[in-house]
């Protein structure tokens, strides 16, 4: 890692649905050319975190600011033109569209043409299947090209910043392994900064550089993912390790069900 | 030979349903919402192409007038009437468009020249024939089945080609998604707004020289209505489909059936649509996300 550029940073938001308030006082920060992750559980807050950031939530309280610049409560579509790419939970691709179309709509704010050009032969390189199946209708593709169709949709748009949200979601572990293998060289031979969120602890820490641990819409941990990983609390609830010790006992009953 | 006259008849007053129809599910398709005014955009269209001839314009050039007039008073529409209630529960939005209609009715009887009478637009090509093979058409007829062929072209090719137009189908897919990509959803809507309104002021015009212009014309929404259901609702090709199916039995049943089962023949065919296929003939399988 060279020097510390944030590229993203958020303080003290706070979104609701309603009455509902799914994420509170949530700060964090992500640097230039990393890749952040928040970990959680079903529920945490972590989608609400992503919403808020691409413009679809607007937050009651807090501050984002991307590249110098705030962008709280903005269009979805001005956060965008920014250089903020979200690829949602779920994939949600258009589902009549062609493969190829579906990539063009990520693109959609951009109008140097070649440019554009340039990025859908990246895409086809970063995953082939894509361009076997360009003419396709993507509704009709497997749940694993469905992600990778969504990931690349978002990369069509130039990103400087990516969000991703869960991408393994229904994913077998080797699909999912392999897909997290190309966001890594996203991240490296592109110098896309993402921000990952995920269930999967395990991978998401493997993967990234820095991450922030979420419970009930508040960020209660915050490390390197290194030093993460090699924490008794995480490695008990969210890597799935049961610790042996006197302490072990206490917690097993606290332990929360991971896929 | 007569089967055939009363059957092209029949399409040609089947695809003014239809291009009415077409209106009816531009607007359902983007913004999940039943436009009930259709038929009042088609007679202020049919109107402005009237007052367009009236003023010496050729008909030629009263039918683009028309197209882009409602296509302001479209946009205007969605933007001043539609936009503030959006997030409404969708009865109230189609309690809306209904009370659009009444309004329009109301307007177009207090203007000068327009009112309460029945008008006749004088079209070139009014009361010629064309014969072919023993076959005679008239001419309005053909006129409406050209420019329909023409109109659904262009705007297939726009919705299949152009950035803006595959947004359309984006957006209507799944709106959440088209915004994460930066798509302008709104404005997107406010544009079919006004191409739903062109539209029906085509089908106005081009319905003219056939009937007459009216106040009241804008009833013949009620047959479009069943046109789009027929069709399936979701689905462009369906509307003009459903349209002309209901044209073409309408006007066989006009001729061949005993008096009355003219005008219940659209719902009658909505009906036994519902009962065998319950989406209608091009009804999409895959669910839409909001
Ligand atoms: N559309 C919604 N309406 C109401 N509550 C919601 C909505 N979406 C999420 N929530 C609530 O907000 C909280 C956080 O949800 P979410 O951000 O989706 O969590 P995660 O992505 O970590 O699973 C949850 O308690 C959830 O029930
Ligand atoms: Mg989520």
């Amino acid at each position: 890692m060279t020097v510390e550029e944030p590229i993203l940073r958020l303080q003290n938001v706070e979104s609701s649905y309603g009455p509902v308030k799914a994420i509170r006082g949530v700060s964090l920060t992500v640097n230039k050319g990393t890749i952040a992750t928040v970990l959680g559980a079903n529920g945490a807050g972590k989608t609400t975190i992503l919403k808020t950031i691409s413009g679809i939530i607007d937050p009651d309280k807090g501050t984002i600011t991307f590249r110098g610049e705030q962008i709280q409560k903005r269009d979805p579509a001005w956060i965008v033109r920014r250089g903020i790419c979200h690829c949602p939970e779920g994939r949600e691709v258009f589902p009549l569209l062609s493969v190829r179309d579906n990539l063009m709509m990520g693109a959609y704010t951009r109008a140097d043409r070649d440019a554009v050009a340039r990025d859908l032969e990246m895409v086809y390189g970063y995953f082939p299947v894509l361009r076997d199946r360009a003419g396709e209708e993507a509704g009709k593709l497997s749940g694993g090209q469905q992600q990778m169709l969504s990931i690349s949709r978002a990369l069509m748009g130039d990103p400087d910043l990516m969000l991703l949200d869960e991408p393994s979601l229904g994913l077998s572990p080797k699909l999912t392994r392999e897909i997290f293998d190309i966001v890594v060289r996203i991240n490296r031979e592109r110098g896309k900064t993402i921000l990952l969120v995920e269930q999967n602890a395990n991978l998401a820490l493997s993967v990234a550089d820095h991450g922030y641990v979420l419970e009930v819409g508040r960020i209660v941990m915050d490390d390197t993912c290194e030093r993460l990983r090699a924490n008794p609390d995480v490695q008990e609830f969210y890597l799935g390790m049961k610790e042996k010790g006197v302490r072990g006992e206490r917690r097993w009953k606290k332990r929360k069900t991971w896929r | 030979m007569q089967v055939l006259q009363v059957v092209i008849s029949g399409i040609s007053q089947g695809l003014i349903y239809g291009l009415i129809a077409l209106g009816f599910v531009l607007i359902y398709k983007a913004t999940e919402t039943v436009n009930f005014a259709q038929g009042e955009l088609m007679m202020l269209g049919a109107f402005l192409g009237l007052t367009a001839v009236t003023f010496g314009m050729p008909f030629w050039a009263a039918l683009p007038l028309a197209f882009a007039g409602m296509w302001v008073i479209g946009i205007l529409l969605e933007r001043v009437v539609l936009r503030p209630i959006l997030g409404q529960p969708a009865f109230t939005v189609v309690m809306v468009t209904i009370g659009v209609g009444f309004v329009a009715r109301g307007v177009v009887t207090m203007i000068p020249g327009w009112g309460t009478d029945t008008h006749a637009l004088a079209a070139p090509f009014k009361g010629e024939l064309v014969r072919a093979g023993g076959l005679v058409v008239g001419m309005e007829h053909i006129v409406v089945i050209a420019a329909t062929i023409a109109l659904s072209t262009a705007l297939y090719l726009f919705f299949r080609f152009t950035r803006v137009g595959v947004a359309m189908q984006a957006a209507s897919q799944n709106q959440l998604a088209a915004y994460y990509m930066g798509i302008p959803v709104r404005r997107l809507n406010s544009l079919i707004w006004g191409i739903s309104a062109g539209v029906a002021a085509l089908a106005g015009v081009l319905l003219a020289p056939i009937t007459f212009v009216h106040v009241n014309m804008g009833f013949i929404g009620l047959k479009a209505f069943p046109a789009a259901v027929i069709g399936g609702f979701g689905s462009l090709p369906g509307a003009l489909v459903g349209g002309v199916i209901i044209g073409v039995v309408e006007s066989l049943s006009g001729v061949y059936l005993p008096e009355g089962f003219k005008d219940i023949a659209a719902y009658i065919l909505v009906l036994v649509v519902l009962v065998v296929k319950p989406t209608g003939i091009f009804g999409e399988t895959a669910s839409k996300k909001v």
